[in-house]
């Protein structure tokens, strides 16, 4: 117990090199619990995004790549999936609902979604939970858009107000003949919802009346006229579908991927993440190693200031065995040392690691749309941090040996 | 200790030799030394005479080549590592030249040190705090000073008497003091070892203390010139 208490006044004596080694320990450690949390918290957000949606219909490409554009607004359809082959899907007995989704125009950054009134009812997110609104209603006339909540924050857009939709994603030509005006404003989900400018299909097909192949042609069509014309889609780009008893889904996939009429692709989106879980785990491997290379660089650094100021310390040493205590009693001196100092670092780091979530949550939120929470440490997360002081232990034993070395050498005398 | 005759004889060497094989290789020889239970011996040597190497064997911190070593009657040389640094802990007290303490710890810490290596001493004192605090009232230290001063702030004549209370503390057989008052200046050197030998007598230790100073040596029992009784050879120069 004395012994533990020398340790530590000795510790403190040296406050300054002491002092930066923990800090050095306790980045790393934040540093690995930060990556750690991002990545558990990117995958329950990913996870969060999209449920009670059965199968997802699209052209036929990569699983990945249709969750993706679907879901989270990353990436573009490479083929549309026609009318006509919707309307048969959805004629299906297997189908409780469907509904379409239309992409490909933007909105100063923002990802516009053709889509019809069932989005609202049957998009769920976070186990089941539905969107609301926050103020105004759905689509009441053809260019009514639903705008989310981080679009109308950033945009500072109020009820009434008027979007003029781009074509294409980042594109300089414009909609401009044809307006919208925002009917609706969602509230906050977490999701890619939030990103997104939502409008009507037909309202996607009526502002593309008058245009082939991503250009103007023929003559203008003026909003007013267009309001006269068919405006059943011809094409969308996806649709969400939910079947009658969990146990057809596999039926229904099936059929729909070997629709004769036109290739397409249904996929189950929780299948399809773990997909991307697995091209995306790499990355994150890439990244644990990276943050466990930097701890085992903190605990090397730490190994060389003991290490480094063990000659400053042969009096101390001389002192412990002239009143008794064995070499052994002086290299387990420098373990306890380091273990002490890791001790630090580890509940600095994780002090560090709160305060850092706690401080970047807005932000992340608004940048990435990624809502990490707040939670306890994990029992894996445990785990690592006693491995870190486990490691701690073993790398002090290069000091600790060569303490016992010279305590043995120099005896209770020291040449310096 | 169950043998009196051996009982009054606190440390005895007979033939001892030891030889550094290092880059300078040297060789020390003692044919004989035997110093009473109670006695206040000084042995005067200059540097290179072997205070150190006699001293470290006597601690049983070297083991002699040759010969035996016996403190209280316990021959070090039958005693492995572990064993002998338990014996130094229960059996001596050390005072160096300088740098006696652990320069971040309370001078109180410091005196009880010796007492986490040795239960025997310990277990003399029914309250080790307070026979330290007494020990060092006796040797003129401050209260408030030995509670919560650190070490390194006190002046070098503090530093030596702390040592002596750490020496001192349950009352160990045998006191080794190396040069203990070459860093303090005249008058305090004569005021040390008067607490010193006051101490030292009111334990019932036996004191062994090396100088390269003779104008101490006639207050102490015995006075031998290391080199009447250690041989050094250099074996290099041969």
């Amino acid at each position: 117990m004395m012994l533990l208490r020398l340790a530590v006044a000795s510790l403190l004596a040296r406050w300054i090199t002491v002092g930066l080694t923990i800090f050095a320990i306790a980045l790393s450690v934040a540093l690995f619990l930060g990556v750690e949390k991002t990545r558990t918290g990117a995958r329950e957000s990913f996870a969060d995004t999209i449920s009670n949606t059965d199968l997802i219909m699209g052209a036929r490409s990569g699983s990945v790549q249709l969750l993706l554009y679907s879901v989270f607004r990353i990436g573009n359809a490479t083929n549309n999936i026609t009318w006509q082959t919707f309307e048969d899907i959805a004629s299906r007995p297997e189908v409780a609902w469907i509904v379409p989704i239309s992409l490909g125009d933007s909105h100063r950054g923002f990802r516009v979604m053709g889509t019809t009134d069932a989005y609202f009812e049957r998009y769920k997110y976070r186990g089941g939970r539905a969107l609301a609104f926050a103020r105004g209603g759905p689509f009441a006339d053809l260019f009514d858009a639903v705008i989310g909540a981080d679009v109308a924050a950033q945009l500072n857009y109020k009820i009434g107000d008027p979007i003029v939709v781009a074509h294409g994603l980042a594109s300089f030509t414009e909609h401009d003949d044809k307006p919208f005006r925002v009917a609706g404003i969602l509230a906050k989900t977490g999701t890619p919802v939030d990103r997104t400018v939502m409008v009507s299909l037909e309202a996607i097909e009526a502002i593309h009346v008058d245009w082939k192949g991503g250009a103007r042609s023929g003559p203008a069509i003026s909003a007013e006229a267009v309001r006269q014309m068919d405006l059943n889609p011809q094409a969308i780009t996806a649709a969400m579908i939910g079947v009658k008893s969990r146990l057809q889904v596999f039926a229904l996939q099936r059929a729909i991927n070997e629709y004769p009429q036109e290739p397409l692709l249904a996929i189950l989106p929780g299948v399809a993440l773990q997909e991307l879980w697995g091209i995306v785990g790499i990355a994150e491997t890439a990244l644990i190693g990276v943050s466990a290379m930097v701890i085992a660089t903190a605990l090397l650094g730490m190994a060389a200031m003991i290490f480094s100021g063990l000659n400053e310390r042969r009096r101390e040493m001389a002192i412990f065995r002239a009143v008794g205590a064995g070499p052994q009693v002086i290299a387990a001196m420098l373990v306890i040392e380091a273990v002490l100092l890791t001790l630090a670092g580890i509940v600095l780091g994780v002090a560090l690691l709160y305060t850092g979530l706690w401080v970047a949550r807005p932000y992340i939120d608004a940048a990435y749309g990624l809502y990490l929470p707040i939670t306890g440490l994990t029992g894996r997360e445990f785990y690592v941090l006693a491995s870190v002081l486990g490691a701690s232990a073993l790398v002090a034993l290069v000091p600790a040996v060569r303490a016992y070395r010279l305590s043995v050498a120099d005896g209770m005398t020291v040449r310096i | 200790m169950t043998d009196t005759a051996e009982n009054r004889t606190a440390l005895r060497l007979s033939a001892v030799s030891f030889a550094w094989r290092g880059k300078v290789p040297f060789r020390i020889e003692i044919p004989a030394l035997d110093v009473p239970s109670g006695e206040k011996l000084v042995l005067l040597g200059e540097s290179g005479s072997g205070k150190s190497t006699l001293l470290s064997l006597i601690c049983g911190i070297l083991s002699p080549d040759q010969g035996t070593i016996s403190i209280a009657g316990h021959d070090l040389a039958a005693m492995r590592g572990r064993a002998r640094d338990r014996f130094r802990a229960e059996q001596i007290g050390v005072i160096f030249q300088q740098f006696n303490l652990l320069p971040f710890a309370t001078p109180l810490d410091n005196v009880l040190l010796p007492l986490q290596f040795a239960r025997q001493r310990r277990a003399r004192l029914t309250d080790p705090r307070a026979e330290a605090m007494r020990l060092c009232a006796q040797l003129g230290l401050a209260e408030g000073l030995i509670r919560h001063a650190r070490a390194a702030d006190l002046s070098v004549g503090q530093q030596q008497r702390v040592a002596v209370a750490r020496a001192l503390i349950g009352s160990p057989a045998l006191i080794v003091a190396d040069e203990p008052t070459s860093a303090l200046d005249a008058a305090a050197q004569s005021a040390f070892l008067d607490l010193l030998f006051a101490q030292a007598g009111a334990a019932g230790s036996t004191l062994i203390m090396v100088t390269h100073d003779n104008r101490l040596a006639d207050r102490f029992d015995r006075v031998l010139n290391l080199q009447d009784i250690a041989q050094i050879t250099h074996q290099a120069a041969a």
